[in-house]
Order: C-alpha cells, then structure tokens, then sequence
C-alpha cells in the first residue's frame, strides 16, 4: 500500500531521476510503467505544464511537464527523455498520469532517518509545496516528491490552474 | 436427427418463439387503438408459428394455449370485432406462453396448471364477446429446483395489498431474484379470499424464498428497492439468524400476486440471465463476416509474397497494397466490434408502451405514449441499468401525474393523457425526457412535507426547482405510499441512486396543472456517436457530425467585420466566422487559400469553424478526459483513432457559448487574431 498523501515521513524504495541536473524520486509503488518519449496530442483550454495527452492501451492519460511545474524553462526533448506515469490519488480517487523527465536515474531504498524535512525558503515555495522531504543517500540529494501535489486534481471542473 | 441437430434446432425456435411473442405483444397493444388487417395478420402469423414449433418439439401445453390464441386471433382475422376484454385476454396468453417457454428453455419445471383458467378465458371471451374479464386463480411461480446450499439467504416476502397499484408488480421480483438462482420455498395462499370477493388489482400471496448464500445482501436489497415501504420483507441468514424487518406494521391483506388478466407480469426479455446474451442485428454480423472474409483474401495475397524470391519493384508494390488493406480492415473490424457493444435505446423503450398499457388501464386511465430519439445509441451495460428506473418514472406519471378523464377534461384538457419519451445526444450527454401532461407536481405540499421531516430547514425559501428537486432525497416518500393526493415521488430517491451509479444526473421540472418532466443526463463515457473528423495543422480533431450543417470553401465567401467578428452572408442567413485553430490554442500554419469552413450549429444558431481539411468520416467511441483529468472547456472527450493517435471530441455547444461570451473570432487573411 503506498502511504497516504498526508504521512510527512517517507521510507522505502524510491524511483529517482534527473529534471534540470537535479535528482528527484517518487515513491516507487505509485509508479505503473516508463515509457520512452512519444508526442502528445495538445489539450487546449489548460494549464501551460499539461503537454497534453497520450493513449496507452485505449487509456487517456495527461501528461505533464515536469519543468515547468517546478518553475523552470520547458523540457527540451533529447533522447533520454521519458515519461513516467504514475497513478495520483485523491479524496479517494485514483488517476493515471504522466511526467516528463530528463533522464532516468536509478532505485534507491531510504529509509525513515536519511529523509530530512524540505527546508523553508521564500524562493522554493514551489518546490516546497510538492515535496515529501530530501532523502539523503550516500553523496547525492534527492527531492522526494508527493505525485499527489505535483498533480493536483481539481474539485472545481476548470483545469489544473486552480489547484497549482 | 442427432442430437446437436435438435439441440440447435430448439434454439432456433425458442429464439424465433420470443421474438414472435414480443411482435405479438406490440401488435396487441396496436390493436386497442388501429387494428389494420397487416397487424392482425402478423399476430395471427407469430401465433401460428409457435403453434406449429411447439407442437414439433412436443412442447404440449404451449400447443394448447397457442391453439385456442389462434382460433380467436382467426375469428378477428375475418372482421370479427376485437374487444378489449379480448386482447387483454390475448395478452396474458402471450405472457404465460412465454412464460413457458422461458421455462422450458431454462430447463425448469413448467407451470402447466396456470394455463387452464388462460385457455378458459381466452374460450370464454371467443364465446361471449361481452363478457367482462373473469378473474382467475393466481398462477403458482414457477419453481426453480431448489438449490441446497449449506449457507443460504432466507427471504418471506409479503407485499402490502396496494402493491400493485403503485406499478410494481411482484413478479418482476421473483424473476429477478431467480436470475441470482433463487427458488420458492413456499407460496403463502392463506389471505386468499373467495373468489367472488377477489380483487384483481390487489396482492393477496406471500412468498418464501432461498437465495444461495453467495449473493451479496447489497443485491437482495436491490432488488427489493422499489417496494420498500410496501411490503413486509425479511431477509436472514440461515447460519446467523440475523432478523431484519423492514417494516412490522401489522398487515391486513399481505400477499398475492393478483390474476395475470390484471398484472400480467412485465415483459423479462431481458431479464433471462444467466450467460448474458446479447442481441445483434443481422446487418452487423453480416459486416463483420464480410471483414473477415476480406482478411483472409489479404492474408492469401500477402501469403504469396512469403519465398525467397526477391522482392522486385512488382512485389513491393504488392506488399503495399496488401498491407493497406491490412490496415483499413483491423480498423473497421475494431470498429465493428465496438459497435456491436452499443445498442439503440429502443431496447429499454420498446416495454415501456406495455406498462402504460397495463398500469393505465388497471388505473382506469387512457393514456397514449409517443417515442421519439430511440434510435440514439447507448452502451448495453448503461443501457441495462436504465430499465428500472425509466420503468419506474413511467408509472410515476401513470400514476399520480395523469389525471382521470373527468377532471382532465374539467381543467380544458384532453380526456387522453399522454407520456412522452425522447433520448438524444446533447453535448457531452445523452439525455433522455420523461414528460407528462398531468396535473405537475404539488409543490407547496411537497415543501410542506419536506420541512415536516426536516430536510430543509422550518423557515428555507426555495425556487420552484429546488423544490421538485427535493422528491430525489432520501427518505423523502417512504410513507404515504399510494394515495392520490400524496405528491409525487414514490421512491424517486432510487431513481437518483441509480443514474448516480451511472454517473448521470436527474432533474426534473414541473409546472402546476401543466405536467412534469424528469431529464435524465447520461454521460458519454462509453457512448458512440457519429463523427467527421477535420485537420488543423498536423492534428485531428472530431465534429459531432450531429452538429454540422454543411462544409463550404472559405474563399467564396467576402467577410466583412462585426464587431469584433469576421461574419459571412450564408443565403440568407449572417455566420460568424471562428478561426478553430485559433480558438483552440493549435500552433501551426494556418494561411491557406484552400481552406474550408463548416457550417456547424448550436442552440439553433448558425456558426462557422475554419478548418483545414476534411478527413474521414466515422464512428467514434467517447472516452472521458475526466478519468484521469478534468473538464476541459470546448472539448466533449476524446477518441483513440484507428492508427492509436488520441483525437478530441468538440463540444460545439461549449465552443458556441465560448464565442458568444467572449467574443473570440478572428479572420485568418485579415490577420487579426484575438483569440489567441
């Protein structure tokens, strides 16, 4: 079972990757598959990170571009961009969506004592709000993301924007 | 004949068998009103076949019955006047030879006994065309062989004598629980009074029933839904003896399941479970076998190609063409395929004329209903779900929308009532009206009992609509179950629960003296619509081919300013012109002198979209950006195309209100661009 969105704390094994020359990891439970780079078909009327959507097996999945979530310049498409796909839960429901990354990087088991609190900066708000904490691996920082936050899914019906 | 042959032979004849009973029923029902030679004929017909049928697979008690249908179906064949007491004798023919032979198929005991008092009544009502209906002894249920499992539900079932007054019928229940393998125990026949002072209309048996353990008690109380309040129900474990009574209110007359002349049970088609079964019209299996025969020429040609030789310029060109057709036919097979999913919403309208039929008439009520949009498509698993719920609104309105005739007519109305159905596809729905011209709903009483069980608070003030919307709130008609007077809304909270689990929406609006109308709101999800698929830039995008009008050439047209509006003279009508490209945020070349705009319409009015180019025209299935996303403004779903790209669905109507809103158009060669 993947912890609740709302458990501050996080051990276990994550998937981690590259966004931006920084490494970042999600719980692993929560991802379905990654998938090699593939155009998605632009959805009109949302917010500039959705890319968009892509079919797998008959399934609509959005997919959003990691980068711009966190505030940075717009993926720049080379040939170790992937998608990850995850499934993101909320108020009880669960969703399958996707991220774009720069590269996959590697699993990493944590556990609870090498995970630090995100530290509070004015100017990583953004980031702040949609992580779990910095997992502390032998040299390296990892972001620990909460997919939750990272896609918020509106009650309202109008998009993504609300939310983010 | 060998076995598999006769095997497949009564196949055959139990299906031709149903689908004669059903014309024959239809065909009944016309004859109330216009009995034309044509209709009469073809009843005669259907009659004579299972007569024929059953008598060749010895098949004796529906040979008898069909026997006395057809020499009364004879006698009108040569002018005879057709009574009402006739066809309705006809009709419960009908029902208990289907009856039978939905037994006989399921391979359960026959209830033979029950066909004599039929026979009887069909012979009296040849003999005597006068004759008012003679009630009949209640027929015993056809009894399942009991299943002996070690851990069973045990349910007594005594409906209250008004049940069938409110349009329920207790053998739609019994047939719905045998369809989860229950069998009756035994049948209560103790309130049965003599029969001089039996009334038809009223339930006199009380049934007990073993359902196998293994049905979740969630289903046994669904099935029980509609009835709650109406009966005396208890349901218990045999291992746990967990007693539940629904209602302990001492009854005075529980039970009975009334003559078949007066509720003769709902037609259960549908309902004959077990492996579902579906039917399909013969035009597409035909195209599907016609798909599968191209297949295999494709796999022969390309076959040839498959030795060493080398692939000269002539065999390429073979291997292209081969795989082309690959391409298109696995395209049109998958679609066929979805195709084959879908089904008119004919299905569930075509019983609906049979109850009005019945429950009015039981009423003492003439009631006509009209059917239009049944032709629109639903997928068959929401398509199912919908039965109950339509069946139960139509009785609503049978039963406390229309007035009688007397005081129809005092209030400057028609003596006939009438109900309308209508399904059609709206925007990102299919919705489907349910409307009487009854008196409407008793607003101020409705509030006034609302207040009185506290759901809205002593001192609300509520608009007309949140009124009549409170009848869909749970526990808001349990009691008061059947009087005239009550409001309306027997059970509506149902109703409610059920399009929620097909995540629809109910409302319903009503105008005092005028009549009432309930909307039921699908979703698309899994809906089928017909769709024109247009290109801007490199993407495509679908048109609910519903929507358009027609496709001209941009060019021919001088656009002149409005506003902020490009508009065009169409004939004689102003279009204004949207840039769609534009509109949606599409990147891309839109300049193009070959450019083309469709007419499409929304809310009655005209409205033209720029596209680039015209593709294909197909069916495609709607799949909800909601799973996994939200609501996008303009966009109805999307659609995987044949080639696995995604493509979005237009809501024209969204788009339409969009521009009128805000304005947005824009002239491609002007190039003024506010949309973007």
């Amino acid at each position: 079972m993947p912890p609740t969105p709302s458990d501050p704390s996080f051990s276990g094994q994550l998937l981690t990757f590259v966004v931006a020359g920084e490494e970042f990891g999600v719980d692993i439970l929560r991802v379905q598959e990654i998938r090699g780079w593939s155009r998605p078909m632009p959805l009109p009327n949302t917010a500039s990170y959705i890319k968009g959507v892509i079919n797998i097996r008959g399934d609509i999945v959005p997919i959003a571009d990691l980068r711009e979530r966190l505030g940075l310049a717009p993926v720049e498409i080379g040939p170790t961009t992937v998608i990850v796909v995850v499934r993101v839960e909320h108020a009880g429901q669960g969703r399958t969506m996707g991220f774009v990354v720069d590269a996959m990087s590697d699993v990493s088991t944590v556990s609870r004592d090498a995970v630090k609190d995100p530290p509070e900066l004015a100017e990583a708000t953004g980031v702040a709000r949609m992580a779990r904490g910095i997992a502390l691996v032998e040299e390296r920082m990892i972001t620990i993301l909460d997919v939750d936050r990272v896609f918020p899914i509106p009650n309202s019906s109008l998009g993504l924007d609300a939310a983010a | 004949m060998n076995d598999a042959t006769f095997t497949a032979l009564l196949a055959t004849f139990f299906e031709e068998s149903f689908e004669g009973l059903d014309r024959a029923e239809a065909g009944l029902l016309q004859l109330d009103t216009a009995g034309s030679p044509e209709i009469i004929g073809d009843l005669f017909r259907a009659i004579h076949s299972i007569k024929g049928g059953s008598g060749a697979f010895g098949i004796d008690e529906v040979t008898g019955l069909a026997h006395v249908m057809e020499n009364l179906l004879d006698d009108i064949r040569s002018g005879r006047a057709c009574t009402a007491e006739m066809s309705a004798a006809l009709l419960s023919g009908v029902d208990h030879l289907r009856r039978s032979l939905d037994a006989r198929q399921a391979r359960r005991p026959v209830d033979t006994a029950g066909h004599a008092p039929v026979i009887a009544r069909i012979v009296a009502a040849r003999g005597a065309p006068s004759a008012p209906g003679a009630p009949k002894p209640a027929p015993a249920p056809v009894a399942a062989p009991a299943a002996p499992a070690a851990e069973t539900w045990r349910i007594r079932f005594a409906p209250h004598a008004h049940l069938m007054r409110s349009g329920n019928d207790p053998v739609r229940i019994l047939d719905h629980l045998a369809s989860f393998g229950a069998s009756v125990e035994t049948v209560d026949r103790s309130k049965l009074p003599p029969l001089g002072e039996l009334d038809p209309t009223a339930c006199y048996l009380a049934w007990e029933l073993r359902v196998p353990g293994t049905v979740a008690r969630a289903d046994l109380d669904d099935a029980f839904a509609w009835v709650e309040g109406e009966c005396d129900l208890v349901i218990e474990r045999d291992a746990d003896i967990v007693v539940e009574v629904e209602e302990a209110s001492p009854v005075s007359a529980p039970a009975a399941l009334a003559p078949a002349a007066a509720g003769p049970p709902a037609p259960a088609v549908e309902r004959r479970e077990g492996i579902s079964t579906l039917r399909v019209g013969v035009d597409k299996i035909d195209l599907l076998m016609n798909m599968v025969g191209e297949l295999v020429i494709t796999q022969s040609m390309l076959g040839e190609l498959e030795d060493d030789r080398p692939l000269d310029a002539d065999r390429v060109a073979r291997l292209r063409e081969g795989l082309g057709l690959l391409a298109r036919t696995t395209r049109a097979l998958q679609e066929s395929v979805v195709r084959l999913r879908s089904t008119p919403v004919s299905t569930v309208f075509a019983r609906l004329p049979r109850i009005v039929h019945d429950v009015g008439r039981r009423l003492g009520k003439d009631i006509a209903i009209t059917i239009s949009g049944e032709s629109t498509e639903l997928d068959r698993t929401v398509l199912e779900k919908l039965g109950d719920p339509l069946v139960h609104l139509v009785r609503n309105s049978i039963d406390h929308g229309i007035e009688d005739a007397e005081t129809r007519l005092a209030a400057g109305k028609p003596a006939q009532g009438t109900i309308s159905l209508h399904a059609e596809h709206r925007g990102s729905a299919v919705v489907i009206g349910i409307s009487d011209d009854g008196r409407g709903l008793d607003l101020p009483k409705i509030l006034a009992k609302a207040k009185a069980k506290g759901l809205v608070a002593a001192d609300a003030e509520l608009t007309p609509d949140e009124i009549a919307a409170l009848i869909f709130a749970p526990g808001f008609s349990t009691a008061e179950v059947v009087s005239e007077v009550s409001g309306r809304g027997v059970g509506m909270d149902v109703v409610m629960r059920h399009i929620k689990e097909l995540r629809g929406e109910v409302s319903v609006t009503s105008e005092p003296g005028k009549g009432t109308r309930t909307l039921l709101s699908l979703p698309l999800t899994l809906a089928i619509i017909d769709g024109q698929l247009v290109r801007l830039a490199d993407q495509a995008y679908v048109v609910p081919l519903l929507a358009i009008r027609e496709t001209v050439e941009l060019r021919q047209f001088k656009q002149r300013r409005f506003g902020a509006h490009a508009v065009i003279r169409l004939r004689d009508e102003i279009v204004p012109v949207v840039d769609l490209g534009a509109l949606l945020g599409i990147e891309g070349d839109h300049a193009g002198d070959d450019r083309l705009l469709m007419i499409v319409e929304a809310e009655g009015q005209p409205m033209g979209l720029i596209v680039d180019e015209l593709l294909a025209q197909q069916q495609v299935v709607i799949k909800s950006l909601e799973t996994n996303f939200g609501k996008v403004d303009g966009l109805a779903g999307a659609t995987i195309l044949g080639d696995g790209r995604v493509a979005f669905i237009l809501d024209i109507a969204a788009l339409h209100r969009d521009v009128r809103r805000q304005g947005r158009s824009a002239s491609p060669d002007a190039g003024t661009d506010q949309a973007a």
